[in-house]
């Protein structure tokens, strides 16, 4: 297990800051300090009774829609992730294609396309029986944005499940322990503590991207900001949404370190 | 410690400076070049042709008017829901983009005097169950409109009991009335009849015009200005009065329409 305390968190010892950090921090205080300033001095309690509702629905909206996409993604993403893997053609061609065209192609561009494009052919939707499914504006964005995060999450199991050295695989053999059980109690877990961090990167990036679900008249967070803004004219409602999803990204963050420390508490000192 | 305010003072110095730089004032320009904003998806008043060229009532007029107060003028399509930030970040100069003067939209800019004004309608599929545009008859239905326009605010207030759902632009609630993924439409009288009357809208039919309520429509289709910008204003209100006069507004207009869109 070498291996392992050679990707160990580097050192976090502190070193003092230079002149550059010091502007460079600085530049933020202010920029920070005068958001702050900024809210405060135009708070105004007429937008914060009539938005304040709205927004926290679109905020679950957001977190709903990219929660279940996530999820449809990392289960899609298994086989995918398997497919490029293995050792046949026949597997392993489509889950490439599949992959190159979602990692290849805007969110935007496939959400319109699943919404839009889909819409021209109701009537074969209709006769399969699909149609319900694709009439809803909430489960095209459901369907794009799993299919989407699915391509990713692939490429993230893959690259992790193969930076697992060989040896790990050997070792297990050796030692008779069946493939299945190498995979799941040996090979993964490595593999999940290279993994945590894109996952959470991936998560972060899909709430900022899923903003462009109103588009299709999904009203998440950004959808409820924009009626604001047409509303009151008042930049404020871009502000707060900016607020709101820079706390949920940074409860995120919190917990994949968390969960980082969980996953490697065999190799802290 | 002095370090750090050392380095906030020459950050704020450096943040305040910014926008004073970017800002020539409005009243001292002379005004012979002049950028004229619109939305480019809204036919027939403002549209991108088959080779990318702007065209449409909006921008006839537009060139009219700046062919009357004599200036040189330059045309960028902006998406519909950021053109008053646009416009106030000084991206143009005028909206021509067949915006309606209401008070809300006057805490932020200026307008110039109405250039027409038409009702809003209501179109349906043409095998629709729907019969009136009424209240009672679009009640528990889906009502498609576009976003931040008089028309979707119009959709909530005429129709409570619908439900409204609100698209980028005109172009996609046509999409969704075809696949019936909403029951109705609601936007201007003289864009639903011209997607009507066209290849694109056989799927639908009129089903009526509704009153402009001032409070909602306000008193009209005027020219968006920055504040503090009477100087053009005063050019483009005298410019609007001189095409009306001399015949320049009817022969644009019956480029377009076979009837009236001025009012009154």
């Amino acid at each position: 297990m070498t291996d392992l305390t050679a990707s160990a968190p580097p050192s976090t010892e502190k070193k003092k800051p230079g002149l550059a950090g010091i502007l460079f921090a600085g530049f933020w205080v202010v920029v920070f300090a005068s958001l702050a300033y900024y809210l405060a001095a135009s708070w105004n309690s007429d937008l914060f009774a009539r938005y304040g509702l709205p927004y926290l629905e679109g905020l679950w909206v957001t977190v709903s829609l990219v929660v279940s996409s996530f999820v449809c993604g990392a289960i899609l993403s298994v086989p995918i992730a398997f497919g490029r893997m293995a050792e046949s053609r026949t597997a392993r061609v489509p889950s490439f294609l599949f992959v190159y065209f979602f990692r290849g192609t805007p969110l935007i561009a496939q959400i319109f396309l699943v919404y839009y494009g889909f819409g021209e052919f109701r009537g074969f939707l209709d006769s399969i029986g699909l149609w319900w499914f694709f009439r809803e504006a909430w489960f095209c964005a459901l369907f794009t944005i799993a299919l989407n995060s699915a391509a990713y999450q692939a490429e993230i199991l893959r690259g992790a499940i193969e930076s697992v050295p060989k040896g790990q695989w050997e070792g297990g053999r050796s030692l008779g322990i069946s493939r299945s059980v190498i995979f799941s109690r040996i090979v993964l877990p490595q593999a999940m503590i290279v993994a945590l961090r894109p996952y959470a990167n991936e998560l972060i990036l899909l709430i900022k991207g899923s903003a462009i679900v109103a588009i299709i008249t999904v009203y998440d967070l950004f959808g409820i900001t924009r009626q604001a803004y047409a509303r009151t004219f008042d930049f404020q409602t871009y502000v707060w949404a900016a607020v709101l999803y820079l706390v949920v990204v940074e409860i995120l963050r919190r917990l994949t370190n968390f969960a980082e420390a969980r996953v490697t508490r065999h190799m802290q000192r | 410690m002095l370090k750090i305010l050392t380095s906030t003072l020459v950050s704020t110095t450096l943040l305040a400076a910014v926008p004073a730089l970017a800002q020539e004032s409005d009243a001292d320009k002379d005004w012979s070049n002049i950028v004229v904003g619109t939305e480019g998806a809204y036919p027939p008043f403002n549209f991108l042709d088959a080779s990318g060229e702007l065209q449409g009532f909006d921008v006839d007029i537009a060139r009219a008017l700046c062919n009357e107060m004599g200036v040189e003028c330059s045309f960028v399509t902006q998406e519909w829901d950021g053109m008053i930030p646009a416009l106030q970040n000084g991206n143009f100069d005028l909206i021509v983009a067949s915006m309606s003067i209401t008070p809300e939209r006057e805490e932020q800019i200026d307008f110039t005097n109405k250039y027409y004004n038409t009702p809003p309608a209501v179109a349906v599929l043409k095998d629709s169950d729907i019969t009136d545009a009424t209240e009672e008859a679009l009640s528990g239905k889906t009502i498609g409109a576009q976003v931040s326009t008089t028309h979707a605010r119009a959709a909530e207030e005429y129709f409570p009991d619908a439900e409204v759902r609100q698209y980028p632009s005109a172009e996609e609630y046509k999409l969704d009335i075809e696949s019936g993924r909403v029951d109705a439409v609601l936007d201007d009288v003289v864009v639903l009849d011209q997607w009507l009357k066209s290849e694109a809208g056989a799927c639908c039919k009129l089903l009526g015009t509704l009153p402009a309520e001032e409070q909602i429509y306000g008193e009209g289709i005027g020219i968006g200005l920055r504040k503090d910008n009477e100087k053009l204003q005063g050019m483009v209100n005298e410019a609007i009065a001189a095409i009306r006069e001399d015949g320049t507004y009817e022969e644009i207009q019956s480029k377009y329409f076979d009837f009236d869109v001025y009012g009154e």
